[in-house]
């Protein structure tokens, strides 16, 4: 194959790269999205297959690349639906590892072709795509071990943490220094360090940040596992790897923007970690939440929702975890074949990563038409009868639009509140992850229904049916 | 006698048994003597709700009875019932009625001669109209809450008495008028021919005359409304009812979301308004009060007698004088063919419903003075501060003014989020614009000097897939981030290339590491691809 033709193929790797994101702007083109995805890997590794690998290469490809296949087929056809988030940052932990070893291999791999300012600036991006594959490397880990709850979701505050970050950049910078000043085999040394320090760094940053704040971070770490790969191209001199890289990094970039305004914070104060630590942590004294909170019962409950016309469900990381989705989903079911009109109102932030929600709920089967975006629901609350907030706390918390004191002012939350009831389900009063007073738990038209969100929803569930079987009869003698 | 005896002779030897409950811890329920009373203060159904509250709850005999609850249902609710109303008044420590007490014609005495010192009553009162009633009841050291005079706070809204007679009163309004219109009030077209629908003017909007919006739309009237306060244009709107408004700018928003008077212009150009439709529709309610004053007039003869033959009128604030110059309180009488209505019972007339509502309204006051355990008159509560008219025969109408004037429902929440980030945030945006463009310029500026063509040409690309990979983003839903994370995961595993570039040639430490990168690629590009098909393949309409 020549170097034209594996140009070609490249292009057209690329332009099914972009088709692929573009097909993702729409639930009925997502699935040819992907396929077009699918479509331009392989033509991309099998251009470069064929083009670049020779001899005993084959083997080598075809032992690894296998085995590969059929663990990475494995784990996505085992994984639950509910442990995305952690997939996913492993995964990013997968490119990261790879950035680093291709790196290292690359600089093992001298070419004598360059020579000059080529040479120093390859020699930076070895050490640039380095650097960024290891903090991508550790730091997906340790959000791996936060979301696996195999590590604390708090977040891990050292003193001085923010001396410690600048000083593990300036060691790398230093060494960097060191590193340019040398040849080949002898740099490793220095670059290996780097590595080490970097792969510190990355436990440190994500370490510092607590578990709510997951969604940022992992999109975070989608966009460095991008700029590794584009770092690694410009090493390789590959544009299909620089142009791959450019688009992942700037989908994780994006993404980490929307959700950082969906929590109304600047991107800096989430990666720097440690919300509540700083102005946050006296505000809360100001939040006086009077009254109290009206406890109600799963009857009432299902009353509530067959006698309500709209019925809005805002679920939150609560759901998740309790797995309640299910159980949600036959509740939908249920009230939509009584006429209830039933929608989800799901907040950019809600869950562990961009999206989860929605992925939860489309697992359950609730047809995606009746899932709506915060903005798209917000105004529609007052028409509202009924509102279950499933396990979500700060995203339908009002002192974020009515407290301007609140650690959480200024966010913007799903304003349930408006709607005639809320029901509340919660397993106690405890504040959410943002440690801010609920006021909404106080409001008149809110009831609490305390206890796991799995078993109530399930109550609930056997209440409606149970009504929904003595109708059945009622109907007939009445017609 | 016997009955009240073994009480208390069971509290003293046994006072841990709750079977028989202490003294303390009775309300009473008496029949309601006023003529034509047909409400009850509890019912079977909130009864339940005391006796979860700790009370033990003493009914008369055929107390629910004009509102169709038996002594048989309150007994299955656990009631005990009592024949003599003396007697129940001495045994219970709680009296909940929902007229002020009165003269009983059979026993000849007075109720507040029954109510002694250490006793409580709840019912309506109406204390600024009644002073010698109050005198009366603080001869007896009694306490008295008047559930008229429960403060119209969000708080207090589940105890508010006066709402929920109102809605009633705005329903059965809609339906006495029906009763007496002798029409349609939906359109219809018929093969006998076209019946138009009946236009309805409702004056006043607040809980009776959304009620009665809301009543008449359901039978299908065309409804047009009419209230001094603008904020109630959007609630009136809501419901399907036309809101008529005058060319001035004046807001009659008054406190506890009662109107205010007005102006005499605005008064005029009302008055004009309300002639003008008086011709036009075929039902007029009205609900206009202003508290402590006599209700205005506004409907006078002249546009009564201006009205088709046949119309009604239904004079809701009857009993406060009417709105209406020709009502008789009470009466239902035809004026020159327009029927009015004069009705001052109203809730009583759907005595099943208004109760249910009234001693849920009394259950909630019960429950927030601490219920059966904790009873107890807190001073320091606004809503019980309010209520209370009378403290141990200490006069304490009318309380205090509270700090803050009681905002009516929901006042504004949108303006405090919008003047808060920006005073904060405007610095920086002037700032940004400035550096940012100067730092790329300067990296610019020196890439170009220093880089060679190779690095360049990557370079263009890289800065052009930035672009096209922003652009393509922001048209991702966002119920698709997710799936748009694991795919671009999976793309990212492109990273084996670089693997691939590496492998051939002997063995080294080169063509090991590259494997390895390949190896965890393949993991990423696979898993990523086929989890995202497992996703987006749930998702269906």
């Amino acid at each position: 194959m020549t170097h034209n033709l594996l140009t070609v193929a490249y292009i057209a790797a690329s332009a099914l790269f972009i088709l692929s994101l573009g097909g993702l702007s729409d639930q009925e083109t997502a699935r040819r999205g992907n396929l077009y995805g699918i479509l331009g890997m392989v033509l991309a590794v099998g251009a470069t297959a064929f083009s670049s690998v020779s001899g005993t290469g084959y083997g080598v490809l075809l032992a690894v690349g296998i085995p590969g296949v059929v663990i990475g087929a494995l784990v996505a056809s085992r994984v639950a639906m509910t442990s995305m988030p952690e997939l996913v940052a492993m995964l990013h932990s997968f490119v990261g590892a790879a950035a680093v070893l291709v790196g290292i291999a690359n600089y093992l791999q001298p070419e004598p072709s360059l020579v000059g300012v080529e040479a120093t600036i390859h020699q930076l991006e070895i050490f640039i795509g380095v650097f960024i594959g290891a903090v991508t490397f550790t730091g997906s880990i340790i959000a791996f071990g936060k979301l696996r709850t195999l590590i604390g979701s708090k977040p891990l505050l050292l003193p001085a943490r923010h001396f410690l970050n600048i000083a593990m950049l300036v060691a790398s910078v230093g060494l960097g220094v060191w590193f340019m000043g040398l040849d080949s085999p002898a740099g490793l040394l220095p670059l290996l360090m780097m590595a080490a320090i970097a792969g510190l760094l990355g436990i440190h940053l994500v370490m510092a940040i607590g578990g709510a704040d997951m969604p940022v971070v992992i999109s975070m770490l989608n966009s460095y596992s991008g700029w590794a790969a584009a770092a690694a191209g410009f090493m390789l001199s590959n544009d299909l790897l620089i142009i791959t890289g450019a688009l992942v990094g700037s989908s994780g970039a994006i993404l980490s923007y929307i959700m950082c305004r969906a929590m109304n914070r600047s991107f800096m104060s989430v990666i720097l970690g440690g919300f509540g630590a700083g102005s946050g942590a006296a505000a809360p004294a100001s939040s006086s939440t009077s009254g109290e909170a009206v406890a109600t019962t799963v009857d009432e409950v299902a009353d509530l929702l067959m006698t309500a016309k709209n019925v809005i469900i805002t679920p939150g990381y609560g759901m998740a975890v309790a797995q309640a989705q299910h159980s949600v989903s036959e509740i939908t079911k249920v009230l939509r074949k009584r006429g209830v009109e039933v929608r989800f109102g799901i907040h950019p932030v809600a869950g562990r990563l961009p999206g989860h929600m929605n992925v939860l709920l489309a697992e359950a089967n609730v047809p995606y038409d009746i899932v709506l975006e915060m903005d798209e629901i917000n105004e529609d609350f007052p028409k509202t009868d009924v509102v279950l907030v499933i396990g979500a706390n700060d995203t339908v918390n009002p002192s974020a639009v009515e407290d301007p004191g609140s650690p959480i002012a200024g966010m913007p939350v799903l304003e349930v509140w408006n709607a005639r009831t809320v029901v509340v389900m919660k397993r106690s009063m405890a504040s959410g992850y943002a440690g801010v007073e609920n006021p909404l738990f106080y409001r008149d038209n809110t009831r609490m229904l305390f206890g796991d969100a799995k078993k109530n929803v399930d109550a609930i569930l056997t209440c409606l049916t149970a009504a929904e079987s003595t109708r059945k009869p009622l109907a007939t003698v009445s017609s | 006698m016997t009955i009240a005896a073994e009480h208390d002779t069971q509290d003293t030897t046994n006072p841990a048994n709750s079977i028989p409950p202490p003294l303390n811890l009775c309300v009473g329920v008496p029949k309601e003597i006023y003529p034509g009373e047909c409400r009850v203060a509890v019912t079977p159904d909130t009864a339940k709700t005391l006796q979860k509250l700790g009370f033990h709850v003493l009914v008369e005999s055929g107390a629910g009875a004009a509102a169709n609850f038996s002594d048989e249902a309150y007994r299955a609710a656990g009631c005990e019932i009592i024949a003599d109303p003396a007697m129940l008044w001495q045994r219970a420590s709680v009296l909940l009625k929902v007229r002020s007490p009165g003269f009983h014609p059979q026993l000849n005495c007075h109720e507040a001669e029954w109510l002694s010192d250490g006793k409580t009553l709840i019912s309506f009162i109406y204390p600024a109209q009644n002073p010698e009633l109050l005198e009366r009841l603080a001869a007896g050291k009694a306490t008295v809450l008047a559930m008229d005079a429960v403060p119209r706070i969000s708080r207090a809204q589940k105890m508010d008495a006066l709402s929920s007679m109102a809605n009633i009163a705005g329903y059965r309004a809609v339906i006495e008028a029906a009763h007496q219109f002798g029409r349609f009030f939906t359109g219809q077209i018929t093969a006998a021919g076209k019946v138009p629908p009946a236009k309805v003017l409702v004056i006043g909007a607040g809980v009776a005359g959304l009620a009665a919006i809301g009543t008449a739309r359901g039978l299908g009237a065309i409804v047009r409304a009419f209230d001094t306060r603008l904020v109630v244009k959007e609630q009136v709107e809501s419901l399907g009812a036309e809101f008529l408004e005058l060319d001035f700018a004046e807001d009659g928003s008054g406190e506890g979301g009662y109107a205010k008077v007005m102006s005499e212009e605005f008064i005029r150009a009302e008055m004009e308004l309300f002639a003008q439709q008086a011709k036009e529709v075929d039902i007029i309610i009205t609900t206009a009060l202003i508290p402590g004053k006599k209700a205005p007039v506004l409907i006078t003869e002249e546009m009564v007698s201006s009205m088709k033959d046949g119309s009604v009128i239904v004079d809701m604030a009857a009993e406060q004088g009417g709105n209406c110059e020709v009502t008789r309180p009470g009466e239902i009488y035809c004026y020159k063919g327009v029927t009015i209505i004069g009705l001052t019972d109203l809730p009583s007339r759907m005595a099943a419903q208004s109760s249910q509502l009234y001693s849920s309204n009394l259950c909630h006051l019960l429950s927030d003075m601490g219920g059966a355990q904790n009873f107890h008159v807190d001073l320091e509560d606004e809503v019980v501060r309010g209520a209370l008219v009378l403290h141990h025969g200490q006069m304490t109408y009318p309380p205090p003014q509270p700090a803050a004037p009681a905002a009516p429902k929901s006042p504004a929440p949108e303006p405090a989020p919008a003047s808060e980030p920006t005073p904060a945030s405007q610095p920086q945006r002037s700032a940004k614009p400035l550096l940012w463009p100067m730092l790329l310029g300067a990296m610019l500026i020196g890439i170009g000097i220093s880089a060679p063509a190779s690095f360049l040409s990557h370079f263009t690309v890289f800065v052009l897939a930035c672009f096209v990979g922003w652009q393509v983003i922001w048209n991702v839903k966002p119920a698709l981030h997710t799936p748009l994370m694991s795919v671009t995961n999976a793309i990212s595993g492109i990273i084996i290339i670089g693997g691939m570039l590496q492998i051939s040639g002997t063995l080294s430490t080169t063509t090991l590491l590259g494997a390895i990168a390949i190896l965890i690629g393949t993991i990423n590009i696979a898993g990523g691809f086929l989890v995202t098909q497992r996703m987006l393949n749930m998702f269906q309409k």
